[in-house]
């Protein structure tokens, strides 16, 4: 077992764990959205290993941080994270998407420890994070709510909607971070319904907003730790899809691509 | 979304047939677009877009708008064909194909893609076992479900020439060509898919060759068991299914959705009304677990020998 004295050899460490699993994963259900799950796993495993305070062993506790996975899709990434975390064992990883698993494509509450509400639809994560952020304001509890959508996911209005709700009640409690890979689906964001300037929109509806290397574990961790405004705290983490292996990176047919036996093989000498 | 391109002998991807039908009809009436939510990919309109780029309208990720805007394409004189996921485009929006499609009446095409448990393992997020339940009450949107590339096209067809809003629920679930000589299609009319007089199966879409099997099966028992392909969940054949209830006695539904409020619902509710005869209902009863489509399909009986049993239960019902 490896030492990490510093937090973020430890979230290093952790990340790319959680690339090889994924795409190992990926690669034996034959299924998945490992180009998603590529530019978030850095984010991810900055805020489970450096940032969130949370007890796998009490996955209720009231007063436990809240992370949202928006972009539910991602189950790679946030699967990998939660059992990292200690919130089951590493054999259900092999179950993904088997019949009956707990690990479903998209995540399910009622199913796994440590998952907050179900996604899958886009839109869906951030008004969810503003109602336990809102909880948190009305009765003083400790607890951060953060939640990480996607970019092309912002071209649903349910988001907008819970940004100005956020903003007009300045919810200081609640982070949102944006994986901003700039792929959606099919395409690139800005040819299929252009969101930049994504900053002056945030700022405009209210929010304190942080841009951030979404690769870069310390400066993530400074964004992600960094003091609070009066305002709810907005990161645009600039992120690569398919983000750690050569033939993924910037491709939108990694959206839900998989690989053959010799690409995941590839895959794995690079991700070291 | 995953999207395996299941290339098996005999069996097709409706989506073949939508898209090709689509670029002709556009080909020769210039009010025809194409709109979709960064879902070109998973809806075969790539040829479309390439034919046709002022006429692809995507507007990214946003249902709700998709269907605004197609409303407000057909009051700007164009024929809009939406596609979509059926999930997020009933689900997500509901109320906007209830006011701004429905009740407002305009002309748009509202085309669910990957519809029933198509998504298999995505989860019940990404399922579309609802969709007949929330829009059957919308009586003025003809719902219509096709069961093979043939009848996928004439609903496309059809739905291009009425001028009124339509839902068309497809699959790319492979499927057999029906074994059907002379076919026509008629909104608001079963097709006879066996005969039979011992009990009558109603299927649309993905299930109906499941169903002729299922009757193929029953005949070496000496069930004789009549199977309609009811594509048209409204307007229905309220001809054909009372027929079946008078003539049979027995009644199975099978679809590839909700056991409640769907074609199901449409038929118990018809036949509680006007003849009641034991109908049994072939489809998901509620969210489902993690698994793939043949898995699914299986647990719940929609198979050739799920169905089979289901038309024993309901002839033991009639106490035939
Ligand atoms: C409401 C809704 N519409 C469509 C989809 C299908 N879908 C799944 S992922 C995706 C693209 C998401 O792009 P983005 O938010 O940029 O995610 P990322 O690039 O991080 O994978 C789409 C269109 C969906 N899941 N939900
Ligand atoms: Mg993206």
């Amino acid at each position: 077992m490896t030492l990490h004295n510093d937090p973020i050899d430890l979230i290093r460490a952790k990340a790319l764990w959680m690339r090889r699993t994924a795409f190992q994963m990926v690669f034996d259900a034959q299924l998945g959205h490992p180009g998603g799950d590529f530019s978030a796993t850095d984010i991810i495993a900055t805020i489970y290993f450096g940032v969130l305070r949370y007890d796998p062993t009490q996955p209720n506790m009231p007063d436990r941080d809240r992370f949202i996975m928006s972009k539910g899709h991602a189950t790679g990434a946030l699967y990998t994270a939660l059992c990292a975390a200690g919130y089951f064992p590493e054999d259900w990883l092999k179950t993904y998407m088997q019949p009956r698993s707990m690990l479903n494509g998209h995540p399910n509450r009622n199913y796994l420890p440590g998952v907050e509400t179900n996604t899958g639809p886009l839109g869906h994560g951030l008004p969810v994070a503003t109602g336990i952020a809102i909880a948190g304001q009305i009765t003083q509890a400790t607890y951060r709510t953060y939640v990480l959508t996607g970019d092309g996911e912002l071209q649903e209005g349910s988001n907008w909607e819970a940004a100005m709700t956020a903003g007009h009640r300045k919810l200081t409690n609640l982070t949102w971070i944006v994986d901003r890979n700039r792929l959606q689906q099919g395409a690139g964001t800005e040819e299929t319904n252009g969101l930049d300037p994504l900053d002056k929109k945030f700022e405009a509806f209210g929010w304190d907003v942080q841009m951030v290397d979404g690769h870069d574990h310390a400066a993530l961790f400074a964004a992600l730790t960094a003091p609070t405004t009066d305002k709810p705290r907005a990161i645009i983490a600039n992120t690569v899809k398919g983000k750690g292996v050569s033939f993924m990176e910037n491709k939108a047919s990694w959206h839900h691509g998989v690989p053959t036996a010799d690409q995941l093989a590839t895959a794995l000498k690079e991700l070291v | 979304m995953a999207a395996p391109a299941l290339q098996i002998q005999g069996l097709h991807d409706c989506r073949e047939a939508w898209a090709a039908t689509l670029e002709s009809l556009a080909a020769v009436d210039d009010r025809i677009v194409a709109v979709v939510n960064d879902s070109v990919g998973s809806s075969k309109l790539g040829g479309f877009q390439k034919k046709f780029p002022d006429r692809l309208i995507n507007v990214g990720i946003a249902e709700q708008c998709m269907v605004g805007v197609g409303a407000g394409l057909a009051n700007g004189g164009r024929i809009p064909f939406l596609s979509a996921a059926a999930c997020f485009l009933t689900g997500r929006s509901l109320e906007q194909i209830k006011a701004d499609v429905a009740y407002a009446g305009f002309n748009v095409k509202l085309v669910g893609q990957s519809s029933g448990v198509a998504y298999g393992e995505l989860g019940p997020t990404h399922h579309s076992i609802e969709d007949f339940a929330w829009l059957r009450p919308l009586t003025n949107l003809t719902i219509l479900c096709p069961a093979d590339p043939w009848e996928t096209a004439e609903a496309i067809r059809w739905a291009a020439i009425h001028d009124g809003p339509v839902y068309i629920r497809l699959s790319r679930m492979p499927v057999p060509d029906l074994d059907i000589a002379h076919r026509t299609f008629r909104v608001g009319k079963a097709e006879l898919v066996r005969d039979g007089s011992d009990v009558t199966l109603i299927a649309c879409g993905t299930t109906v060759h499941l169903a002729a099997k299922a009757s193929d099966a029953l005949k070496t028992e000496g069930i004789r068991a009549r199977v309609l392909n009811m594509a048209s969940i409204n307007p229905l054949d309220e001809a054909a299914i009372l027929a079946a209830a008078s003539e049979t006695g027995a009644i199975v539904t099978v679809e590839e959705a909700s056991i409640r409020g769907g074609l199901g619902g449409a038929v118990a509710e018809l036949t509680a009304d006007n003849h009641p005869v034991p109908v049994e209902r072939v489809g998901f009863p509620g969210f489902v677990p993690t698994g793939s489509v043949d898995w699914l399909f299986t647990e719940f009986g929609l198979t050739a020998q799920g169905i089979a049993a289901a038309a024993r239960r309901a002839i033991g019902r009639a106490g035939k």
